[in-house]
């Protein structure tokens, strides 16, 4: 494992031998702005060993229409990044769950790529996904996340060569996200290709050896979870979050529900039996 | 060496090995594109040294899509003026009614090489997306193009084109449901369908080598209108003019040309209802750097980078980026770039078709449109040329409404 230094490396670190890592994304500002930080704390709270915090942009090339749908009801609320680092620094006061920020490159470059380092590392984040900038294509974020003590978080697909799988791992800390079906987020891997899903995590095991390794993708229930994550550190849930919350806001205990719905992701319905 | 040799080397060199023109263009795109897009470009580069494909390449422009066009001398039109001679490069006699057809081609022979099964496309205006479909039709190759419902409203005739054709159109309905919005859908089919689908792009734009390949396809334009030139007026023009939305017209016709520093090039954005205003398209005028659809260009976005809106009456033109390498151009200024409101181009297209007897496109209009603010600067011994880049039937329904036509 490559960094010892930060509260990600920390979560694979101390879990016990056989436990899974939980992530859970979360666009930031969904269903709304001043919800988030309780909803955090609700989901921390539930189970979620790291959360994601999605960026929301206005044009999400790599999304399904539940991340697209949680995107625009964010804007449409007026969430932009000074909001998410408010967010970020408000969860801070009170936890210690590691903070990876995940969204496309546009409104961060806009923002400066050094002020947003910079104010990402002063609120508390932990990691940075960036979807739409593979490994090599803009060099500087790799020595930005390195001055600012965060970790570069990067993806491999179905249809990474091994030889770019460790070229992935070289430029990851933190952890290597592993997209188990070839398509955009909340695209369902069927039972079918369940099987050639285990394949590709043990290439992605043979050759990302630095770092662990969570797969998302299509998971929407623990029994996906169970068998995507076999043979990774861990699972990675997004749109079937959102889909969850979607249900059940804004009724009065909407945010005790999605709590009961994250449990039972992480644990089963049978919360003794643990993953 | 000298500062004009220097020039000359650095736009023919770009884009570099990673794709970059300059700062802008590149390959900013999810890691499940990366090996489609390796495989892409090494696809397109052997057939460039192919001799049998750029014969096929060749015979198919000749014999189905009817070049070489013509460039013709438009004699009302400059006496309208009274300055300088005005040609018409005439894109718009193209099978399909544009340019576009040139690189759907193109694209194809190259999926056709590359065993690739199924085609997918995004339209604006519908020209890029009846020339797909055309081409799929001709070699039997299952087609889907991407269309924003707002566009499909005002461009109906060109998706009933579609449809006939065998394609199967499938709206979008998110954003502004236009040409941008219609992109980011047929990236989600690709990143979803990699493996056996192909994505022919339609403008100079998207990740590395869309935007050089396009570039490269389309410049047949201007290589022929160079030895036209050459042969009806026994010299380069002293101006040439295309319309830009993504700006596959213009970089087809400009780019033969960059190396002959005394030809003066002008891309004509789409200035909606005012440069200005919130509601335009002029890119290059008023946008700003930014990361969209796969590369580093000028883009019309918010202060929070968010992407924002664009309007114009051409549908073609309605778009919030522009092709990487216009960016480039732009700042070494090798191009002029400027811009001509909704109702100017709707003018243009009166201007046109009265003098000529020629139905612009919407988008055409423009670049013809700026005529009124280039030909009193220009001499009587100079000519200039026009990328008459498509017709206008397509559009007869949104004039009709514009210039109330008898």
């Amino acid at each position: 494992m490559t960094s010892i230094k930060g509260r990600i490396s920390r979560v694979f670190r101390s879990r016990s031998d056989g436990d899974k890592i939980m992530s859970l994304f979360l666009t930031a500002g969904f269903p709304e702005p001043a919800a988030t930080v309780e909803l955090v704390r609700k989901l921390e709270s539930s189970g979620a060993d790291i959360l994601e915090l999605g960026m929301p942009f206005s044009d999400p090339l790599a999304d399904g229409p539940t991340i697209q749908y949680a995107s625009k009801v964010a804007l449409d609320q007026g969430v932009n990044l000074d909001a998410i680092f408010g967010m970020v620094r408000e969860i801070r006061r009170e936890s210690e769950i590691p903070i990876v920020l995940m969204g496309y490159i546009n409104p961060v470059l806009r923002y400066g790529l050094e002020a947003f380092f910079l104010k990402a590392s002063e609120s508390g984040v932990d990691g940075i996904i960036i979807p739409d900038v593979p490994p090599g294509e803009m060099p500087e974020l790799d020595g930005l996340c390195q001055q600012h003590n965060i970790d570069p978080i990067y993806l491999v697909a179905p249809n990474t060569s091994d030889e770019r799988m460790r070229e992935v791992d070289q430029a990851s800390s933190g952890f290597v996200y592993c997209v188990s079906v070839a398509g955009v987020t909340g695209a369902r891997s069927g039972d079918e290709v369940s099987r050639s899903v285990a394949k590709f995590i043990d290439r992605v095991r043979k050759n990302v050896t630095r770092n662990p390794v969570l797969v998302g993708f299509g998971i929407r229930s623990h029994a996906d979870a169970l068998a995507v994550s076999a043979r990774a550190d861990g699972f990675i849930v997004g749109s079937a979050l959102i889909d969850y919350i979607r249900s059940v806001y804004p009724e009065p205990d909407w945010m005790q529900r999605t709590g009961i719905f994250v449990r039972e992701l992480k644990y089963g319905r049978d919360s003794s039996i643990k993953v | 060496m000298s500062s004009s040799t220097k020039q000359m080397n650095q736009h023919s060199t770009v884009p570099d090995a990673r794709g970059f023109f300059g700062r802008f263009g590149g390959r900013y795109v999810p890691e499940i594109l990366i090996p489609a897009l390796h495989e892409l470009e090494k696809a397109f580069r052997e057939c460039q040294q192919d001799q049998a494909f750029q014969n096929e390449f060749e015979t198919l422009l000749r014999e189905y899509v009817g070049r070489e066009t013509p460039l013709t001398y438009a004699g009302r039109l400059s006496e309208h003026y009274g300055k300088a001679r005005i040609y018409l490069k005439r894109e718009d006699l193209c099978h399909t009614g544009a340019h576009k057809i040139n690189n759907a081609i193109g694209q194809v022979l190259l999926a056709r090489r590359m065993g690739k099964t199924r085609i997918i496309a995004e339209t604006g205006a519908g020209q890029h997306g009846v020339a797909t479909a055309t081409v799929c039709a001709f070699f039997g190759l299952k087609c889907i193009i991407y269309m924003g419902s707002e566009d499909i409203s005002r461009q109906r005739l060109n998706v009933d084109r579609m449809r006939l054709l065998g394609a199967e159109v499938r709206p979008v309905e998110s954003g502004a449901k236009t040409l941008s919005n219609a992109i980011n859908e047929a990236i989600r089919d690709w990143v979803s369908n990699v493996e056996d689908t192909f994505y022919i792009i339609g403008s100079a734009v998207g990740p590395h080598p869309y935007p050089m390949m396009v570039r490269d396809f389309q410049s047949v334009i201007g290589r022929e209108t160079i030895d036209q030139s050459l042969e009806q007026e026994g010299r380069l023009p002293d101006y040439v003019l295309a319309c830009v939305g993504g700006g596959s017209n213009a970089i087809g016709m400009f780019h033969p040309f960059l190396e002959h520093e005394e030809v003066q090039l002008l891309g004509v954005e789409a200035a909606g209802e005012g440069v200005n205003t919130e509601r335009h398209a002029a890119t290059l005028s008023g946008g700003e750097p930014g990361i969209l659809h796969g590369s580093l260009s000028y883009l019309l976005q918010t202060s929070h980078g968010q992407i924002a809106e664009a309007h114009s009456v051409s549908a073609g033109l309605d778009y919030p980026g522009v092709g990487p390498e216009h960016s480039f151009l732009r700042d070494s200024r090798r191009v002029t770039y400027a811009a001509v409101t909704d109702q100017h181009a709707l003018e243009g297209v009166r201007l046109l078709s009265s003098m000529e007897g020629i139905i612009p496109a919407l988008e055409t209009a423009h670049a013809i449109a700026y005529l009124d603010e280039l030909m009193p600067e220009t001499n009587p011994d100079e000519f200039v040329v026009v990328n008459c880049s498509g017709r206008g039937d397509k559009d007869m329904e949104t004039i009709s409404k514009h210039l109330k036509c008898p």
